[in-house]
């Protein structure tokens, strides 16, 4: 503060200081106060508002227990609540967009921060960037256009003899997937490439000369190594893909459900915003728990991904 | 168990720039060898050549008799010590030092008790369960010896492993390096700018300039007798005189300067005119009379108490800065500042030397 003031003089000082405020308070906290109010309120027509039965309870968070359907993965049959599947599958595909990203980004990050001329480095970064210029909307449709039944995929496999007869790209989660990968395959890339690059070069050399073959110096020297940018860039990666709303909006087929698309029919459909806000905040605190859950399973410490 | 290693005309070029130029060397089994030269001799890139991890341009390098072309780092018996150590920080000491252990897939009780027991080598018991950070200086080098020593490699190859440490722990690892070595029997090979470093630890020494190896001699010739110039310069200190060789008898030569015609053994390949007289300080006399050969007037400049030795700067009448080292024994009376010495230096104890050989 002190230094804030010395650098910038007290006039300019206060305004950043209340445009700080104004972010914080006005756009952040307050909004999400009133959404964490309002769902624990029932929703009720303007004229009950604040009558007798605008009472606080947990009935908007226990609706996802409602309405159950029959699922059975690997031939065991089980009822289960609708919401609680969209959840679980929400939550199992964003799991193989982090480690897909993760299997995509790791190779990339090793081949620019070690392999590639220092030079040439500006110029790969540049060409990654460049899709992200384009909307994320426009990406979106972009892909469900290359990925369409008739589209220029299947084509090009087809004219390669790699395919013999169009493959469905669009159907259950896949495309969703592809398009989440393609979205945040950078917020892997960039933590994990950061990470490898303060690995001093030396040790991955001193590990070869002591014998060990590539794997063994990726799997004891190098990952080690960027655990924390791993760790900082699969957070990212999940938490982001887990709250994607456009990309299974976009890419979605008639068999996939993405909790916010759920929590987005709440909105926008049945205009509930009570039940709305308890769902995004019940995605929210699972997640949250989730990715905990994790760190702590991988042994992973807050201050290593917040460097 | 320990190999030789012969390099065979080996070349390196990085671009148009060639960083290692005809180098020719057989080290015995056994030996402890020093490089050494100035930064950007081609010192570094000879240890990476025999490493591995750089392919010479042309020439072979053999190690143990076997040809290591195709070979990598990781299928070579050399061991290499890095500069700054490259130690693995993740992993506690005892993990660092059986690291080329476990990727040969040795067992966890064995591997541990091979670390112990490395340590004790390295005169670092109780070591094994610490972490890198907790060490010093001069016990990462410990450990780093220890890693190398681990996978019983045939040479060992050091780059400069002392040079970040502080002068008295350096003096120790000099001795401690050379104690291992002794008790392990294993080639050493050591990367060094700093002469006395090499001097005093190595069986013999290949001074370095420019990707050409100038000289390759135990310690005492490379000091006493340098083949040229650049040795004579790059080891010690000298008095240098710029002039022509004349008449030679029993390699004694005629040298004829400006500032007189001194006598001088005369080096090989030097010849005619424009070439350098080398004198060391310690073999520069320096006396209020007029010494019988060799000598030259002047007028003490400066005083210097070194400790074990005084240095004497003096300029000669004819303008040239001379320096002579006398020892401090009381063996010698000190002239003061100011006072009018006479100069001298024993023909056999001065040499005229060649330049360095840069080109093929």
């Amino acid at each position: 503060m002190q230094d804030l003031l010395r650098r910038y003089g007290a006039g300019l000082t206060t305004i950043i200081c209340l445009l700080v405020f104004f972010w914080l308070a006005i756009l952040v906290v307050i909004p999400n106060i009133t959404l964490f109010e309002s769902s624990f309120r029932p929703y009720l027509p303007v004229t009950e508002v604040g009558g007798p039965k605008d009472v606080y309870s947990f009935d908007n968070y226990l609706k996802v227990f409602g309405g159950e359907v029959e699922v059975s993965p690997l031939g065991f049959t089980f009822l289960i609540p609708v919401h609680v599947l969209t959840f679980f599958l929400t939550m199992w595909y964003s799991v193989v967009v982090t480690v897909l990203c993760f299997a995509i980004a790791y190779p990339m990050a090793y081949y620019m921060s070690k392999i590639a001329n220092p030079r040439s480095v500006p110029t790969l970064v540049l060409l990654i960037f460049v899709p992200l210029w384009v909307s994320e909307v426009l990406r979106a449709f972009a892909w469900w256009i290359i990925l369409a039944f008739k589209g220029p995929l299947n084509s090009l496999l087809l004219a390669l003899g790699l395919i013999e007869a169009p493959v469905r790209w669009i159907t259950d989660y896949d495309a969703v997937v592809i398009g989440l990968i393609y979205t945040y395959v950078l917020f892997m890339l960039f933590p994990v490439y950061n990470a490898i690059s303060s690995l001093d070069t030396n040790q991955i050399e001193a590990a070869e000369d002591l014998g060990a073959p590539w794997w063994k110096i990726h799997w004891r020297i190098v990952l080690p190594h960027a655990k924390p940018g791993v760790a900082s860039g699969s957070v990212m990666v999940f938490m982001l893909s887990a709250g994607s709303l456009l990309v299974p909006s976009i890419l979605g087929s008639t068999t996939s459900q993405w909790f916010t698309q759920t929590i987005n029919q709440w909105f926008n459909d049945a205009l509930d915003w009570n039940t709305a806000s308890a769902y995004a905040f019940l995605l929210l605190f699972l997640c949250t728990v989730f990715v905990a859950l994790a760190m702590w399973a991988f042994k992973v410490k807050l201050s290593d991904i917040a460097k | 168990m320990s190999a030789g290693i012969d390099l065979e005309n080996v070349c390196c070029d990085f671009g148009s720039f060639r960083a290692v130029d005809h180098a020719n060397v057989s080290i015995q089994p056994g030996e402890f060898f020093s490089f050494l030269g100035p930064s950007g001799c081609g010192k570094t890139t000879i240890l990476r050549m025999i490493s591995g991890f750089i392919d010479p341009t042309q020439g072979s390098i053999r190690i143990g008799g076997k040809d290591m072309r195709g070979q990598r780092p990781n299928q070579r018996p050399t061991a290499l010590i890095f500069q700054n150590l490259a130690l693995f920080p993740l992993m506690p000491i005892w993990e660092n030092i059986s690291f080329g252990l476990e990727v040969r897939g040795v067992g966890k009780a064995e591997r541990r008790a091979k670390a112990e027991e490395l340590l004790k080598l390295v005169d670092l018991p109780g070591a094994a369960d610490k972490m890198v950070s907790q060490l010093s200086g001069g016990q990462k080098q410990r450990v780093a010896i220890a890693r190398a020593l681990a996978v019983e490699p045939q040479v060992m190859l050091l780059d400069e492993p002392l040079s970040a440490l502080d002068l008295k722990l350096r003096q120790h690892m000099r001795a401690e390096l050379r104690a291992i070595q002794k008790r392990t029997g294993v080639t050493f090979i050591y990367i060094t700018h700093d002469q006395g470093e090499a001097l005093a630890m190595s069986d013999r020494v290949g001074v370095m300039s420019h990707g050409r190896i100038q000289q390759i001699a135990n310690p005492r010739d490379i000091y006493n007798n340098p083949v040229n110039g650049f040795v004579a310069s790059f080891v010690g200190e000298n008095n240098i005189f710029t002039g022509d060789v004349g008449a030679t008898a029993d390699g004694i030569a005629a040298f004829s300067t400006p500032h007189g015609t001194f006598r001088a053994r005369l080096g090989e390949k030097a010849t005619g005119k424009g070439v350098k007289l080398y004198v060391r300080p310690e073999h520069t006399l320096i006396s209020p009379a007029q010494p019988a050969e060799n000598a030259i007037h002047g007028r003490v400049e400066e005083v210097s108490f070194e400790g074990n030795f005084i240095a004497i700067h003096a300029v000669t009448d004819s303008g040239m800065k001379m320096t002579a080292e006398l020892r401090n024994d009381g063996s010698s009376a000190i002239p003061e500042v100011g006072a009018q010495v006479w100069m001298g230096f024993d023909a056999t104890r001065a040499a005229i030397l060649p330049d360095a050989e840069t080109k093929g």
